[in-house]
């Protein structure tokens, strides 16, 4: 019997390498990442968490290496097409002007829609994400005037619309309360469990990476120092190394929970 | 009502205000020339309407939609309500291009050299302020590049003027800096709609990249826009559009701030839905404002970028105000 072959789309970084300003951000970082996981990237300030979640993104270009959807290479793409496959949410969503909600998650089409805007095929898009993340009544709301947790829904429901098979999020849950930052991981767990659909997120918080991802990948000083599921890449000595920390990893209800005993050494 | 609706009912409101604007700028003026005068030839007021007002009104529909969609498409893609040609510096910059081919005399050797060195002198303008400003410039960092190309234009213009070879010359820069529709014919509706229609044509291309704009530039990105497309599309529309309104009109300030800024709650403040609203409102202010010049009793008509400047100064400050706690 054969292995089973990974099923749906597969999104893998091979040898990135990436300098900025002459100081190497990220030296020959390889990972793939599989449809129906929610996969985080952690590590220490400055690591290169958010180059490697640009370059997957095919928003920025690597140095060497390269990054392949499906089998093919991502750079050969057109714009429109990668975007179709991969929807980004950036780690300060910008949102210009006092657009409405509804408006806002309709932007989400721009990778399908045409000169004349949105087909009928589009709003009902939008109408679906609108609904997934409960914002149909807030549609006619200024942006602006949401709470933070509305707004991190209706960015989020902007992604959604473009019917992505990859959502990358860079540090999706900064500046949200412990109960929104749970919405949020259940958005994310959500997408991940829809055929062919994976998530790839940049994190901060250890605590809900080793509680919600099914994988993490530790990255310091633009090199990967761990990639598995939370068991085995957080561990007390991973985490000496990435942070500098004496942690202890305990047995929790959900999943390993992290304990920060103090600075290391 | 749904957006696109609501669009559609404004752009019909809009085309109609300028339908009805259009017949009272060929009937006001000095003489006034009622309908019936339009179409009995033997009137002596049928040359008026036809060879002076005619050209002078289809010139104000052209420049105002050029300069309402270049102001309109400078904001959508710097994503800053204070964007237009005036403020950022192009217009300087074409008047610069045009005013420099009236002092090395190119201007008098084929009519067409004036417009295309005010055209040019835009293009490079737009390039410049976006160099300035870098990629992610803010408000303030584009607010800085066009104080700065402003200040250069000016300078070349004044360096122009004080070199000129005689007052005559100099004379003739002046008036033509101070912006006016006054006796203006045919031959520069000929030259100057022509190269509008064309500037407009390839602004409207951006619609879809500038809506996808309001998520900033890596969302943008993000959404599959092609930002150096883009950025190359602007600096030539505008430099088109703007350039060739320049060219026959001189500096008419504030029109791609205002108009712009008077529509776009009504698109749902969409920046590319608004690129079409914004041309005929620009269109419409021309127009009207272009009346008020004529109809305002004075020895010499006033000047119509005097006028503009007036409504727009104030205009201008009190958005400034209403956006300081944003700025600070």
């Amino acid at each position: 019997m054969t292995a089973p072959l990974i099923s749906g789309a597969t999104l893998s970084a091979d040898d990135l390498t990436v300098s900025l300003g002459g100081r190497a951000v990220l030296h020959g970082v390889s990972a793939q990442f599989r449809a129906g996981e929610v996969t985080a990237v952690v590590g220490p300030n400055g690591a290169g968490k958010s180059t490697l979640l640009a370059c997957l993104a095919g928003l920025r270009r690597p140095d060497a290496g390269s990054v392949s959807l499906e089998g093919a290479p991502l750079a050969a793409l057109s714009h429109r097409e990668r975007a179709r496959k991969i929807g980004f949410l950036p780690q300060t969503p910008e949102v210009a002007w006092a657009v409405d909600v509804e408006t806002l998650v309709g932007l989400g089409r721009t990778p399908h829609s045409g000169m004349r805007g949105l087909s009928e095929a589009d709003r009902l898009a939008v109408a679906r994400a609108l609904k997934h993340t409960d914002l149909e009544e807030l549609a006619l709301r200024e942006v602006k005037s949401l709470s933070g947790g509305e707004r991190g829904r209706a960015l989020f429901a902007r992604v959604l619309a473009g019917e992505p098979s990859w959502l990358l999020a860079d540090e999706p849950l900064a500046g949200l309360d412990p109960g929104h930052q749970l919405d949020a991981v259940d958005l994310m767990r959500g997408f991940a469990a829809q055929a062919g659909q994976g998530v790839v997120m940049t994190l901060h918080d250890l605590a809900i990476a080793a509680r919600l991802a099914d994988r993490v990948l530790v990255l310091v000083d633009g090199r990967l120092i761990a990639d598995g599921p939370p068991r085995e890449a957080l561990t007390p000595d991973v985490l000496a190394r990435a942070y500098g920390v004496t942690a202890r990893v305990v047995e929790g209800q959900s999943g390993p929970l992290i304990e920060l005993v103090g600075r290391h050494g | 009502m749904s957006h696109s609706r609501r669009s559609w009912l404004l752009i019909g409101g809009l085309l109609l205000a300028i339908a009805v604007l259009f017949g009272l700028s060929l009937m006001s003026g000095r003489v006034w020339a009622p309908w019936s005068a339009w179409i009995d030839r033997s009137d002596p007021r049928w040359a008026i309407i036809f060879e002076l007002r005619l050209p002078r009104t289809v010139l104000a529909v052209a420049i105002g939609a050029a300069l309402g969609l270049s102001g309109a498409a400078m904001q959508g893609y710097t994503r800053n309500p204070l964007a237009d040609p005036g403020v950022l510096g192009v217009s300087s910059m074409a008047a610069l291009g045009a005013v420099m081919s009236l002092y090395l005399g190119l201007a008098f050797t084929a009519t067409w050299l004036l417009p295309a060195c005010a055209i040019l002198g835009a293009g490079f303008g737009v390039v410049l302020m976006l160099a300035l400003a870098g990629t992610t410039g803010g408000t303030v960092t584009f607010l800085l590049a066009g104080v700065i190309l402003n200040t250069v234009a000016s300078a070349g213009v004044a360096l122009a003027l004080s070199l000129a070879p005689n007052p005559w010359a100099a004379q003739e820069i002046i008036s033509w800096l101070l912006g006016s529709l006054a006796d203006r014919s045919v031959e520069e509706v000929r030259l100057a709609v022509p190269l509008i229609i064309v500037g407009l044509a390839i602004l409207l291309t951006l619609r879809k990249s500038l809506d996808a704009l309001t998520l900033g530039e890596t969302g943008a990105v993000a959404l599959g826009v092609n930002l150096s497309a883009v950025r190359v599309i602007l600096a030539v529309g505008v430099g088109i559009a703007s350039g060739a309104s320049v060219a026959v009109t001189g500096l008419i300030g504030f029109v791609g701030l205002i108009a712009p800024h008077l529509v776009r709650p009504l698109v749902g403040h969409r920046p590319g839905v608004l690129l079409v609203p914004a041309a005929l409102a620009g269109s419409a202010l021309v127009l009207a404002a272009d009346i008020v010049v004529r109809l305002t009793p004075s020895a010499a008509e006033m000047r119509l970028g005097v006028a503009t400047a007036a409504v727009g100064g104030p205009f201008f400050l009190a958005l400034l105000i209403s956006m300081r706690r944003r700025l600070a």
